[in-house]
């Protein structure tokens, strides 16, 4: 088993084949879009696969310690941020092929004209703790 | 001074063991640990028992689960006299419960209503066939490594989602999925044991995380097996997790980083358990029918054989890793054969074996920068170390491979 993390961009990843934006689809195809997330999701944890899904807000700022008994330093938010995530969903699968499989399953979430979007998925495998105990 | 460290190290794993213990108990409402490793023990026996009377797995798993429940319930106020007997009458009573009221459930149904009244406990030990079961070729890895734990090795499903830091919820999926793929399969025909000894590797190589010893859970599992079947590969997968569980204290420093074999302090490793391991494999070997795990067992008993790391038999670790590569060509079995030609013939002569080989293998980059700084060209070590650090799977080993190329960077600006 290993899991992976499916990380979604609002900015950053390659364009995808149905690219227009969510606020230009009709309020039936966002609908459609939400329910083959959660549908998707659903799928998930039936199969025994699901472990995480959070959406984040695209708003966000930089933090930095500033030195002892100083307050923190932020920056930002940058409307120009060039990636942005989105959020994420983390499973546990068999194999690196079932990896991708999922994402690209997720990938076909519908858009525009119920078309699937096609949208760059970015996916990175989890490090384990410590490596397998046999390995000499 | 090198016992009274041996013993406060025995003693430490003794508080961390019984704090442990006492976190169980209070999480899960879970008995002390006496009663919870016979539960555990009796838990596949029982299922056996409930299977063999005509019960079908999947129903009697449940049923044997809420009578283990049952158990650590009533048991500290009001302990049995015969804890299995009691288990399979509980167990066998939630059964027809269940099955009497699921009346859309014809078939069970009929069952019921043709059972005898249960007789005694069979003697015949029915649960080894609960392991071929658990580990069925028709399941995933991950779905025959869960159902073994639950069935055979009576884990909660709790404790087995936290051993693999999935949620709870994801693992009794996969557990009752794994249940109705097997569903309709009767213990009756011996399974091929290469099946059920693949799912016990994996669970040792899992290791430990959170509360649960994987690794002690499956040598647990791996002993009983070895009680019930007769076969030289499952002593040499037992003797593999003894000698390899048994270096364990030296594997890790305090702070959890590892420490790399070479550098171990052997007197911390567990010389019984060595002992043990050594015997286990010897009466295997004897027996002339090599496989992977009893090849994998002989290499790490000439590593747990070494006094010192400098006495350690490379020459004989190439042939066994020879033979291993017989047994398996496994690539990564010919990357580790590079390593150990590296000790045995000079590191030049084991960069030639790792020449030979595919460099995107896991752990090549990390083998090419140990066997360049033993070559002398540090500078190509470090580079390589930060590149292996890029490629390692496990947090503790990127952090290892990173320090590695810290120290010879930071040895070779101090020395120009």
């Amino acid at each position: 088993m290993a899991k992976y993390l499916m990380l979604k961009h609002y900015r950053g990843n390659p364009e995808a084949v149905n690219c227009v934006p969510m606020d230009e689809w009709t309020p039936e195809e966002v609908s459609a879009h939400i329910q083959y997330m959660n549908d998707f999701a659903d799928r998930l944890r039936e199969t025994g696969e699901f472990v995480d899904a959070q959406a984040l807000a695209p708003r966000g700022v930089w933090v930095r310690y500033d030195g002892e008994g100083r307050p923190p330093v932020t920056d930002g938010p940058f409307a120009e941020t060039k990636d942005l995530i989105a959020g994420w969903m983390a499973i546990d699968v068999d194999s690196y092929e079932r990896a991708l499989e999922l994402a690209a399953e997720l990938s076909a979430a519908p858009g525009a004209n119920g078309e699937p979007i096609h949208e760059w998925l970015e996916l990175r495998p989890f490090l384990t703790e410590y490596p397998d105990t046999v390995t000499e | 001074m090198n016992d009274d460290r041996e013993r406060d190290d025995r003693e430490r794993d003794d508080r961390e063991r019984n704090d442990r213990e006492r976190n169980d108990r209070e999480r899960d409402g879970r008995p002390g640990a006496m009663d919870e490793a016979l539960l555990r023990v009796l838990t596949p026996e029982v299922l056996a028992v409930l299977v063999r009377r005509g019960a079908d797995f999947a129903a009697a798993e449940d049923a044997v689960q809420e009578a283990l429940l049952e158990a650590v319930r009533t048991w500290p106020a009001d302990p049995p006299r015969d804890p299995k007997g009691w288990l399979i009458t509980v167990g066998w009573r939630r059964f027809l419960d269940a099955a009497r009221s699921d009346a859309s459930r014809r078939r069970r149904e009929d069952l019921v209503e043709d059972q005898p009244e249960p007789g005694p406990v069979p003697d015949a030990d029915d649960s080894l066939q609960l392991y071929f079961l658990c580990a069925h070729p028709s399941l995933t890895p991950a779905s025959a490594v869960a159902l073994t734990l639950r069935a055979v090795g009576g884990l909660t499903t709790r404790q087995i989602a936290q051993a693999y830091l999935v949620p709870e919820a994801t693992m009794a999926q996969r557990i009752s999925r794994a249940k109705r793929t097997v569903g309709g399969a009767r213990l009756d025909r011996p399974g091929d044991p290469a099946t059920v000894l693949r799912v016990l590797y994996l669970v040792f190589n899992e290791g430990y995380s959170g509360d649960v010893d994987l690794a002690a859970e499956a040598i647990r599992l791996t002993r009983q097996l070895a009680a019930r079947i007769d076969h030289p590969e499952v002593s040499g997968l037992l003797a593999l997790m003894l000698l390899h569980h048994a270096r364990r204290a030296g594997r890790t420093a305090p702070d959890g980083s590892l420490v790399p074999l070479a550098e171990q302090d052997r007197g911390r490793w567990d010389t019984a358990m060595i002992a043990e391991g050594v015997t286990i494999l010897q009466a295997a070997l004897a027996r002339d029918r090599l496989g992977e795990f009893q090849a994998q067992a002989a290499i790490a008993a000439l590593h747990a054989d070494a006094p010192t790391a400098e006495e350690t038999d490379w020459v004989q670790i190439v042939e066994w890793y020879d033979e291993l590569a017989a047994l398996t060509d496994s690539p990564v079995v010919r990357l580790n054969r590079a390593v150990a030609v590296g000790e045995a013939d000079g590191p030049r002569a084991g960069l030639a074996a790792l020449a030979a080989l595919d460099d995107t293998l896991p752990r090549h980059t990390a083998a090419s920068a140990y066997l360049h700084e033993r070559a002398g060209d540090l500078r190509a070590a470090a580079r390589l170390y930060a590149q292996a650090a890029a490629k390692a799977g496990a947090v503790a080993e990127r952090d290892h491979l990173v320090r590695q190329a810290a120290r010879l960077n930071t040895l070779l600006r101090d020395g120009s």
